[in-house]
């Protein structure tokens, strides 16, 4: 480790300076348990094997600024980030789900009521209920509004990895990417950009539940910090395959692509909060694709890409006129000027 | 014709293929290998990167990434500058693109971790409704080249709060132009030049640069068909040994350029000399506030200590670093004893290592230039 | 360098100092105090860190075109190779423009 290193904002993007943080700093100091999907894993959760099946579990902190933006607000946020990390485990029934909200001093009631409408709304979708939870209030100034951690519990018996991706399977997204980062970056406001952008949060779990009863499926993981390419690159690294993405098949909205354009950013390094990547077997494509097509939250997905036994770890991507190495984000997503 | 469609068709692989093709027979029938064109412009090497272009270039046509992206070539002093403002409690606004970019111990990124308070804006009219809103010093951290000083210029001219006020990092191409290719040993045989700064300059502005070196300089915008366009333009003067100032971006450049942006420009901004991070000092590559705008130069303002950042010394690591010979096309990665050592993508030293595109940060992320166009499909 | 993005002009403000520029599916308001010559609504313009910095004469899109156009047919002269590419191009264009 380098004298006087700090974290900073890079290692909480989503991309490589977060995975080395968290194997540096967590992982080295946790125990493995053998059989158990655990930390070391990285996956979306762990799992522990349980009767005919795995108990998992996983859990998310959210931030975000601001706290309500087209589309949505930290509350859905976080129940959607948790029921989507199991889902991307294949556990499309959450058996339970916790909430602990840290608040600021001075924080308005009403707001307060407003994320928990919010957040009660997005568990209907979901099918299921905040079981527990806890509060802190802090001081004025020591936290920034309001942070929400959600702790999710499911039960599956069939176990979808990130890491399960064959040289020949397909790779798919289940809709248009980059909307909920570019959401929120323009509700921000300080860019002055105007548009209808909004966020796609959306619970998962019953699209992924239809998708696994077409069987076929051999990872699966949620684009969120870091966009598409992060995701994939992990996807392809674990599972040992390259990947060849075609750009022109990646489902995009207009004001995405517009707002892309004027900002400079990648939409693949961009935040979904409604998507997935799968990872499927070639001859199982077209039933995935049919089942996605029937929900309202997979109508506009694509395959997108090919795994392929040459370059493993890598991501090529043909753009049409050309073809490039994806490269991983190296932090959050800032517009450029060149 | 709706506009949407038109940038369309500047994409239109068909098109792309057409023009790779007869890029393709230009460079044969120019026979030599490699042939070396340079581009000077970070936006040339986005576009050739996000497309990738390279991948379709002809095998002996190598396309250079000249010193053409403003914030890496932003020299280590300048960004302990606006470090050490920020370090000193003075908030400091500026562009995405600068937040990265080292300074001698630390980037801006490092001081906001440290306290210091950074805001990042997408246009200096936002760091003037910032300076509005509040008391407080801001000063504006300027960079880009003479397309971005445009702006600040302009929003200078107007008069700002009193609380704002400017750190030009601003940089001037030409001059840059002259360096690269009396560089000893350089075999750049034309050039790219950048679209959007030529809008404001206009194609006059590289005549008696083309003159002087027999060099052809040829004019080119950012969608995949203008760069293929404009290098196959290019190749089409070295097999005829032209050396002519063309301009393919007539949609956006013109030969005298915006007269308007230029008087605005050189009002407020005067040409100075000053070191390019890892490249040389450039004669005129500077652009600093003249003396009747000293009441908006923060560095005028405030005093700038930015000897208490070096702790023991100064930097000596970028003297060693060959940025300006991998820039000229003299030199590769492996041939810098700091490559991979002290200049890595997370401290690196010098600007081919701070672009994302720079090509020391691609060999180090890769292993080496990763050919495309040797593996397989 | 220099992010450039086109856009076409929505509306002008009073003072003719300011525009809303539509940039196809997201807005913004750009500075026209450095822009190369008058401009009004309905005209595309190039904007750079929100300043507009040149009038996009529209006929300049299919001059450029053309531009591109006789270089691939001057490259091309005497080889017949590409013929397949230029009807493919040609097929193309046919195809968008119809």
């Amino acid at each position: 480790m380098k004298r006087n290193e700090r974290v900073s904002m890079k290692h909480g993007a989503g991309g490589r300076a977060m995975r080395d943080l968290i194997e540096r700093v967590f992982i080295a100091g946790a125990k493995a348990i053998p059989g158990v999907v655990g930390l070391a894993e990285m996956d979306d959760g762990a799992a522990i094997p349980m009767g005919d099946g795995f108990l998992v579990v996983t859990t998310d902190s959210h931030v975000v600024v601001p706290r309500f933006f087209p589309g949505g607000d930290i509350g859905r946020l976080a129940i959607c980030g948790t029921v989507n990390d199991l889902a991307m485990m294949g556990a499309t029934e959450p058996l339970a789900l916790t909430c602990a909200a840290i608040i600021e001093e001075g924080f308005p009631f009403e707001e307060l009521e407003r994320i928990q409408r919010s957040m009660r709304q997005a568990c209907d979708e979901a099918g299921c209920s905040v079981l527990t939870g806890d509060t802190k209030v802090m001081g004025k100034g020591e936290i920034d509004g309001v942070v929400l951690n959600t702790t999710g519990v499911a039960f599956t018996r069939t176990l979808v990895r990130d890491n399960g991706m064959k040289a020949g399977d397909r790779i798919i997204v289940t809709g248009p990417i980059a909307d909920h980062g570019f959401a929120v970056l323009v509700a921000r406001n300080d860019l002055k950009l105007e548009g209808d952008l909004r966020s796609d949060v959306a619970p998962l779990n019953e699209l992924v539940r239809m998708i696994l009863k077409r069987g076929g499926v051999t990872a699966m993981k949620d684009p969120t910090r870091g966009g598409v390419s992060s995701a994939i690159h992990e996807m392809a690294s674990k599972s040992g395959v390259g990947v060849v993405l075609d750009e022109q098949a990646i489902p995009l909205r207009d004001e995405v692509r517009a707002a892309a354009e004027v900002l400079g950013i990648d939409p693949l390094h961009v935040a979904n909060e409604g998507k997935a990547l799968l990872g499927v077997r070639a001859d199982a494509v077209d039933a995935v694709l049919d089942a996605l097509r029937s929900h309202p939250l997979g109508r506009e997905a694509a395959v997108i890409g090919t795994c392929t036994q040459s370059h493993p770890g890598r991501i090529r991507l043909h753009t049409g006129v050309g073809e490039r190495l994806l490269a991983e984000p190296d932090g959050e997503p800032l517009p450029r000027i060149c | 014709m709706d506009k949407q469609l038109a940038q369309l068709k500047f994409r239109d692989p068909a098109r792309a293929r057409a023009l790779g093709e007869a890029l393709n027979r230009v460079t044969q029938e120019i026979g030599r290998d490699p042939i070396s064109v340079m581009h000077v412009c970070g936006s040339h090497e986005q576009a050739i990167a996000r497309y990738g272009l390279r991948a379709t270039f002809p095998r002996t046509l190598n396309v250079i990434m000249g010193p053409g992206c403003p914030v890496c070539i932003t020299d280590v002093p300048e960004v302990d500058e606006g470090v050490a403002l920020a370090l000193a409690g003075v908030r400091v606004a500026t562009y995405g693109d600068m937040l990265k970019v080292p300074g001698t111990k630390r980037s801006l990124a490092d001081a906001r971790a440290d306290g210091g308070r950074i805001d990042i804006v997408y246009s200096i009219a936002q760091a003037v409704d910032l300076a509005r809103d509040t008391d407080e010093e801001i000063v504006f951290f300027a960079t880009g080249f003479e397309t971005t000083a445009v702006a600040t210029a302009a929003e200078i001219l107007r008069g700002l709060p009193k609380n704002l006020s400017i750190l030009s990092a601003h940089k001037y191409i030409p001059p840059v132009m002259e360096i690269v290719s009396e560089m000893p040993g350089s075999r750049v045989e034309g050039f790219l030049a950048a679209g959007h700064a030529a809008t404001i300059t206009g194609s006059a502005v590289f005549e008696p640069f083309a003159a002087r070196h027999k060099l052809p300089v040829v004019v080119a915008g950012f969608e995949p068909l203008d760069i293929l366009a404009g290098l196959l333009a290019l190749l089409e003067q070295i097999r005829d040994r032209k050396h002519d100032v063309q301009n393919l971006f007539p949609r956006c450049v013109n030969r005298e350029g915006n007269l308007v942006a230029q008087d605005k420009l050189w009002r407020v901004f005067e040409p100075q000399g000053g070191r390019w991070r890892g490249i040389a000092h450039i004669p005129n590559g500077n652009l600093r506030l003249r003396e009747e705008f000293a009441n908006v130069d923060a560095r005028k303002r405030f005093k700038i200590d930015i000897k208490s950042l070096w702790e023991d010394a100064p930097s000596q690591l970028t003297q060693h670093c060959i940025c300006g010979d991998i820039m000229s096309g003299i030199a590769a990665p492996k041939d810098c004893p700091l490559f991979g050592k002290a200049c890595i993508p997370d401290s690196p030293v010098g600007a081919c290592m701070v672009s994302s595109e720079g090509t020391c940060r691609i060999w180090h992320q890769y292993g080496g230039v990763p050919d495309l166009r040797e593996e397989q499909r | 360098m220099c992010l450039g993005v086109p856009g076409k002009i929505l509306s002008i403000s009073t003072e003719g100092d300011r525009a809303d520029v539509d940039f196809f599916g997201v807005r913004r308001e750009v500075r026209l105090d450095v822009v190369d010559e008058p401009v009004s609504v309905g005209d595309y313009v190039l904007n750079h860190v929100g300043f507009a910095i040149r009038r996009i004469p529209e006929s300049e899109i299919g001059v450029t075109l053309e531009l591109y156009e006789e270089l691939i047919r001057r490259a091309d002269e005497n080889d017949l190779m590409t013929a397949d590419v230029r009807g493919e191009m040609n097929a193309a264009r046919k195809a968008s423009d119809g």
